[in-house]
């Protein structure tokens, strides 16, 4: 769009009443955009050094390697490795909830369903999207854990539930980038509706698909405020891998280390982070590199 | 495969309205007792009334409100301008770079967004900038009052970072879209970049950035882990923003060891009735307006 001439354009207004005031408020504003850009960048660095910086005297191999050892004054010299460990089975299970459902509501709204329905469907999945973590936490509460007790069950069907609008949607608009003409050439040769989705549009998609899912995966995996009603109190401080008992996990436990007073457990609490924050960016990371591959494989 | 998806697809649907249901029957104890005067109401005591307790959620809704307004007040103006340079300033190589780290800001864990901001930003808030503030703009009520690491400037920092990436995607979004024949007329035409920017660009994105304010402002009202542990958690209005607070999601998020079950819990649940309720019209609102420019 801004060829040599257009990005020369600024430079051809020389005279002109006020035109050194006119250059004057433009290079102004050109400085304060770029300014803004950097501060934005900046800020990320700034908490990325930090987590880093500061987690650097707790984090080691032990730490992540070994289960919480509480010493007689209350500090823990062991490591996290009880929270890592309920964490991965908690975003694994709302994955394995989340992502069949959602692969199913796009595949309804972009083949099946008809212009008012798909719209109505896809609104609901915006809204879905707006409802905030805490309270979609609150609902879970609501059916499984008042009258009940925590559980990992119960985490992992809140985090699926936040998972599930962040599938769908991405998963929608990779199906509608499948060229029709694919889904044509299937139904001139006799093929059932549902066997063109299956052979033909779906492996199409997957590269698309995958991406949505690991999207989904970094977004919920640093989620604390549905997992605060539904698996955070848990008093054992070894393995827990039942889905069935409260399950340790690494927000809840940034989160309870955060709101201590003792240095040892801000160490570990930015040790945790470190953690858990290498963990989402790399899938951020990691998605959107795929994103740009699978559109682009897609289109051709 | 028709039957499985159009299940799932209501399934959605559904969802959302099992969700409201749910919210509301478990509020419903401390709405046929309080019912909208809750709303008005300032007291937030589990002890009143000889242990039923009394509650209200004024000082929580005024919380929610100042700390996500004084967010996007800063998040905006440079949201826009981030987009302006992604979309006509930056060089082409590092445009897509920049972006993305921009939208990594959001990726960030609230959890440990909150922990930088109770031991790097809140020390150097109270230390620093709040002195700095209150001797230059003291008579100000909004910056008079004792400096102080946790409060509610500390919340709006952090709900400004949070907010700031989804509004700058969707400002670059809507930018990108701007008809490059009109772009290209007003250069003709002898404007500078700014002025192209001002007289073209904007008036053309100005429903899309409304659209993605509001959605900001979602995010905002809705964030209950990083501000719980930045906003002091107080039950007092202050016109000072060095002072404590609370928001509807944080106080939420803050008692949910200590609510007793019945009229606690019960108006726990109604604050969670209220934030759903302004998180779903907010959401309408928002995409109504984005719609509106996707679909010019």
């Amino acid at each position: 769009m801004e060829g040599s001439a257009i990005a020369a354009a600024p430079r051809v207004l020389a005279a002109g009443p006020g035109a050194r005031r006119r250059r004057a408020v433009n290079r102004l504003m050109e400085a304060v955009s770029t300014l803004a850009a950097g501060l934005a960048v900046a800020v990320l660095g700034l908490v990325v050094v930090s987590v880093v910086v500061k987690a650097a005297p707790a984090i080691s191999f032990r730490f992540i390697t070994t289960n919480p050892q509480i010493s007689p004054f209350g500090a823990n010299t062991g490591g996290i490795a009880n929270s890592i460990v309920g964490s991965l089975i908690l975003v694994a299970l709302a994955t394995a909830m989340s992502v069949p459902v959602a692969v199913l509501i796009a595949i309804y709204t972009t083949e099946f369903a008809g212009g008012r329905i798909g719209a109505l469907i896809r609104f609901a999945l915006d809204l879905l999207n707006g409802v905030p973590t805490i309270v979609t936490g609150l609902f879970v509460f609501g059916i499984l854990v008042l009258g009940a007790r925590q559980s990992g069950w119960a985490g992992a069907i809140a985090l699926a539930i936040i998972e599930l609008p962040i599938v769908a949607r991405s998963a929608q608009e990779v199906l509608a980038l499948v060229p029709s003409s694919l889904r044509e050439a299937g139904l001139a040769l006799g093929l059932r509706r549902w066997r063109i989705v299956l052979r033909i549009v779906l492996p199409t998609a997957l590269g698309g698909l995958i991406t949505g899912s690991v999207l989904g995966v970094a977004r919920v995996a640093g989620e604390t405020a549905p997992l605060l009603f539904t698996t955070s109190t848990f008093s054992n401080l070894g393995l827990t891998t039942s889905p069935s008992q409260a399950l340790p996990n690494i927000p809840i436990t940034i989160f309870g280390l955060s709101e201590s007073a003792a240095p040892s457990d801000h160490a570990q609490a930015w040790a945790a982070s470190l953690v858990l924050i290498l963990f989402v960016l790399l899938l951020s990371v990691v998605a959107r590199a795929l994103h740009e591959r699978s559109r682009r494989r897609i289109r051709e | 495969m028709w039957l499985l998806s159009c299940l799932a697809g209501w399934a959605a649907v559904a969802l959302l309205i099992w969700i409201a249901e749910t919210i509301f029957n478990g509020a419903s104890p401390a709405i046929s007792r309080f019912g909208l005067g809750f709303i008005g109401s300032r007291v937030w005591n589990p002890n009143a009334a000889g242990g039923i307790g009394s509650f209200g959620a004024l000082d929580f809704l005024y919380g929610t409100l100042v700390s996500s307004f004084i967010a996007l007040l800063i998040a905006t103006p440079m949201a826009i301008a981030i987009a302006i340079y992604l979309t006509e300033l930056a060089p082409r190589a590092i445009r897509r770079p920049v972006a993305i780290l921009v939208e990594l800001l959001a990726a960030i864990p609230s959890v440990i967004l909150g922990l930088w901001g109770i031991l790097i930003l809140g020390p150097f808030l109270g230390k620093h900038l709040e002195p700095f503030l209150k001797s230059f703009l003291g008579w100000i009520p909004l910056f008079s009052g004792t400096p102080s690491p946790y409060g509610m400037l500390n919340a709006a920092v952090i709900l400004t970072i949070m907010a700031l990436p989804i509004i700058t995607a969707i400002t670059r979004e809507v930018f990108e879209s701007a008809p490059g024949e009109l772009k290209e007329g007003s250069y003709a035409l002898g404007a500078t970049r700014w002025e192209m920017v001002r007289m073209v660009m904007l008036p053309v994105a100005r429903p899309g950035i409304v659209g993605a304010v509001i959605l900001g402002l979602g995010r905002a009202f809705g964030e209950a882990i990083a501000v719980t542990q930045v906003i002091g958690n107080a039950t007092q209005i202050k016109a000072s923003l060095f002072a404590a607070g609370g928001t509807l999601a944080a106080q939420i998020a803050n008692s949910y060891q200590s609510a007793n079950p019945g009229l606690g819990q019960a108006s726990l649940i109604y604050l969670a009735a209220i934030l759903l309720v302004i998180s779903l019209i907010v959401n309408v609102v928002a995409r109504l307006y984005v719609r509106r420019v996707r679909v010019r």
